[in-house]
C-alpha cells in the first residue's frame, strides 16, 4: 500500500516526489489535510483571551474549517494549521474573548 | 450458450447485470432510457443481489454519484445520451482525473439545437479529450461484449480509468437483435470481482480524493493517466484475445478489417454505420471493385500502429464520419489525417461527412462513394477534402 498512509501530522507535508515514478499511481493522499495546511492564506489571526472566556464554545461551533479545539482544561485554542483567519470565532464570541490580529510572520 | 433476442439498451442493461454492478446511478434521457428502466426491472423482480440503484436529479449528479462509488471500491455503471451526457462533461473529467473505472454507456445522439433524438456521434467525441477510454460498437452483441470488456480493461491495476460504451440511437438501442450471452458462471470466470488499489473504505488508512494538486505536482499525475491509456492499448488487445478465446467473438484488434487483404480503397467509420458499409463492401466485390472496411472499433485510446499498418498497404482511404467538428472536419477523419502526417504511408484520404442526426446511409450511398474514391485514384487528384455527401444542393 501507499507508504504516505498513516504519516504523522508533524512530518506530513515535508514530502517531496523526486521524479513521476514516485508518485502514487491514483491522484490521492497528497491533499490530505495532515499534508495540505490551508492555514497559511490569512492575514489575521485569532487571539484568544483565558480571563474573558466563559466556556460557552460558541467560537467551537460557528468555526467553518473546524480549527477551534477544547482544551483539557476546557478553554479553547486555535490550531494555526488549519484556521484561515476569517474572524467568525472573533465575531460570535458574546464577551470578545477572541481579538484577530495581524499576523507577523 | 443461451441467446437472447434483445434490443441494443437491454443488451446493455444485462450486460451489467451480468458483470455484477453493485452501484447504478443514471437519470433518464431519451434513447438511453429503457437500459436503466430494464436495471430497475432486474432490481423489482430480484433479480439481482447486491446492487443498489441511486435515484438522481440530473446527469451531472449521476456521474458525481458513481464518482463517489466507484472511490469506494464498489463496480459502478451508468448510461446517457447527449445532452445529458453534456451535462456530465464536468464530472467527466473527475472521474477520469481520480482514475476511476466507471463503465458507462453513451447512446450516440446528434446535439441540439435543432432538437434532435437520433444517431450522431458528435455527443461522445465532444468527450474525447476527458480521458475516458471509448469503444463503439457496430451491433447489439458488440454491446453486450463491449461492456463486459470495459469493466475488465478499465479495472485493470495498469489502467484504472473510465470506460465509455458507445451505441446508435435507435439503430441499436431500440431495434432487436440476437444476443450470444453466455452464462453467469463464464461471465464470472472471465470477470472476477473489483480489485481497487484504494478504497475510500479502508478506515485504517485514511486518504483524500479530488485534493489541491499544486504545480509542482499536477503536471505528474497528468502524465500518469497518459501512460495508463498508452497501458491500455496493450490490455484492450489481450482481454479482446482472451474473450475471443472464451466466447468465440475477438476483440484483440482496435481497428476490424473486412475484406481487406488486397483492397485498393478503404472505408473507415466507426459504430453502426459500419455494418451497411461491410454490407456495401460484398456487393462492391461483386462488381468489381477493390474496397475494404476498417472499422475504429476504440477510438480513445486511438489505434495508432493499426491505422499506419492499414494505411501503408492501400491507394485510398474513405473516412465516413458521421460527426463534425465545426470550423476543421470530420474528428475521426482529423485525428487518422494527423497520426499517418510524420510515417510514410500516404494514401489518398478523403472525408465524407454522412448521416448527422440520424440521417440514413444506404448500400447505394457507399456505391456512390466508392465510384467517387476510384476516379480520384484514378485521375490522381482530390477534388476537394471534405464533402458534405447527403447535402440537398
Amino acid at each position: 500500500m501507499n507508504t504516505l498512509f498513516g504519516e504523522k501530522k508533524a512530518n506530513a507535508g515535508k514530502r517531496v516526489f523526486k521524479s513521476v515514478e514516485e508518485y502514487p499511481e491514483v491522484p490521492i493522499t497528497l491533499g490530505t489535510t495532515l499534508s495540505n495546511f490551508t492555514g497559511d492564506w490569512r492575514t489575521f489571526i485569532p487571539v484568544v483571551d483565558e480571563s474573558k472566556c466563559i466556556k460557552c464554545y460558541i467560537c467551537w461551533k460557528f468555526c467553518p474549517e473546524p480549527s477551534i479545539y477544547i482544551k483539557e482544561d476546557g478553554y479553547v485554542a486555535v490550531d494555526y494549521d488549519y484556521c484561515k483567519g476569517c474572524g467568525i470565532c472573533a465575531n460570535e464570541c458574546p464577551t470578545k474573548a477572541i481579538s484577530m490580529v495581524r499576523e507577523e510572520k | 450458450m443461451p441467446k437472447k433476442v434483445v434490443s441494443g439498451n437491454y443488451a446493455a442493461a444485462y450486460a451489467a447485470k451480468h458483470a455484477r454492478v453493485e452501484v447504478v446511478a443514471a437519470y433518464p434521457i431519451t434513447p438511453q432510457t429503457s437500459i436503466i428502466e430494464k436495471i430497475a426491472e432486474f432490481i423489482a423482480n430480484g433479480e439481482v443481489e447486491n446492487l443498489q440503484y441511486v435515484s438522481v436529479e440530473s446527469e451531472h449528479s449521476a456521474m458525481a454519484a458513481c464518482i463517489g462509488a466507484s472511490a469506494t471500491g464498489a463496480r459502478t455503471f451508468t448510461a446517457t445520451s447527449a445532452q445529458g451526457l453534456a451535462l456530465m462533461h464536468e464530472m467527466l473529467h473527475w472521474a477520469a482525473g481520480a482514475r476511476l473505472p466507471v463503465v458507462m454507456v453513451d447512446v450516440n445522439r446528434a446535439m441540439a439545437p435543432p432538437w434532435s433524438v437520433w444517431d450522431d456521434q458528435t455527443d461522445s467525441l465532444a468527450q474525447r479529450d476527458t480521458g475516458w477510454l471509448q469503444f463503439y460498437a457496430e451491433n447489439n452483441q458488440e454491446v453486450y461484449d463491449g461492456v463486459l470488456m470495459a469493466f475488465k480493461i478499465g479495472e485493470h491495476e495498469k489502467v484504472n480509468l473510465p470506460v465509455m460504451v458507445i451505441e446508435s440511437a435507435f439503430i441499436l438501442s431500440h431495434t432487436y437483435d440476437v444476443v450470444d450471452m453466455p452464462s453467469q458462471e463464464e461471465i464470472d470466470d472471465f470477470l472476477p470481482p473489483r480489485k481497487p488499489l484504494y478504497t475510500l473504505t479502508d478506515f485504517e488508512n485514511p486518504f483524500s480524493v479530488g485534493a489541491l494538486g499544486t504545480p509542482a505536482d499536477y503536471y505528474e499525475f497528468r502524465y500518469r493517466i497518459e501512460k495508463a491509456m498508452e497501458n491500455a492499448r496493450k490490455i484492450i488487445k489481450e482481454v479482446g484475445k482472451e474473450f475471443g478465446e472464451r466466447f468465440g467473438r475477438d476483440y484483440s484488434r482496435m481497428i476490424e478489417l473486412y475484406r481487406t487483404e488486397d483492397a485498393e480503397i478503404v472505408f473507415m467509420g466507426m459504430g453502426s454505420l459500419m455494418g451497411t458499409v461491410k454490407e456495401a463492401i460484398d456487393v462492391l466485390r461483386n462488381e468489381g471493385y477493390k474496397v475494404g472496411a476498417a472499422k475504429v472499433r476504440w477510438f480513445r485510446p486511438f489505434p495508432k500502429e493499426e491505422l499506419y499498418e492499414l494505411a501503408k498497404n492501400v491507394e485510398g482511404i474513405a473516412v465516413l464520419d458521421r460527426n463534425f467538428s465545426f470550423g476543421q472536419e470530420g474528428i475521426l477523419f482529423n485525428e487518422a489525417k494527423g497520426v499517418l502526417y510524420n510515417t510514410d504511408a500516404n494514401p489518398v484520404m478523403k472525408n465524407y461527412i454522412v448521416g448527422l442526426g440520424g440521417r440514413d446511409l444506404t448500400v447505394n450511398d457507399v456505391r456512390v462513394i466508392a465510384k467517387n474514391m476510384k476516379e480520384i485514384i484514378e485521375k490522381k487528384e482530390l477534388d476537394r477534402e471534405i464533402e458534405w455527401y447527403h447535402l440537398k444542393r
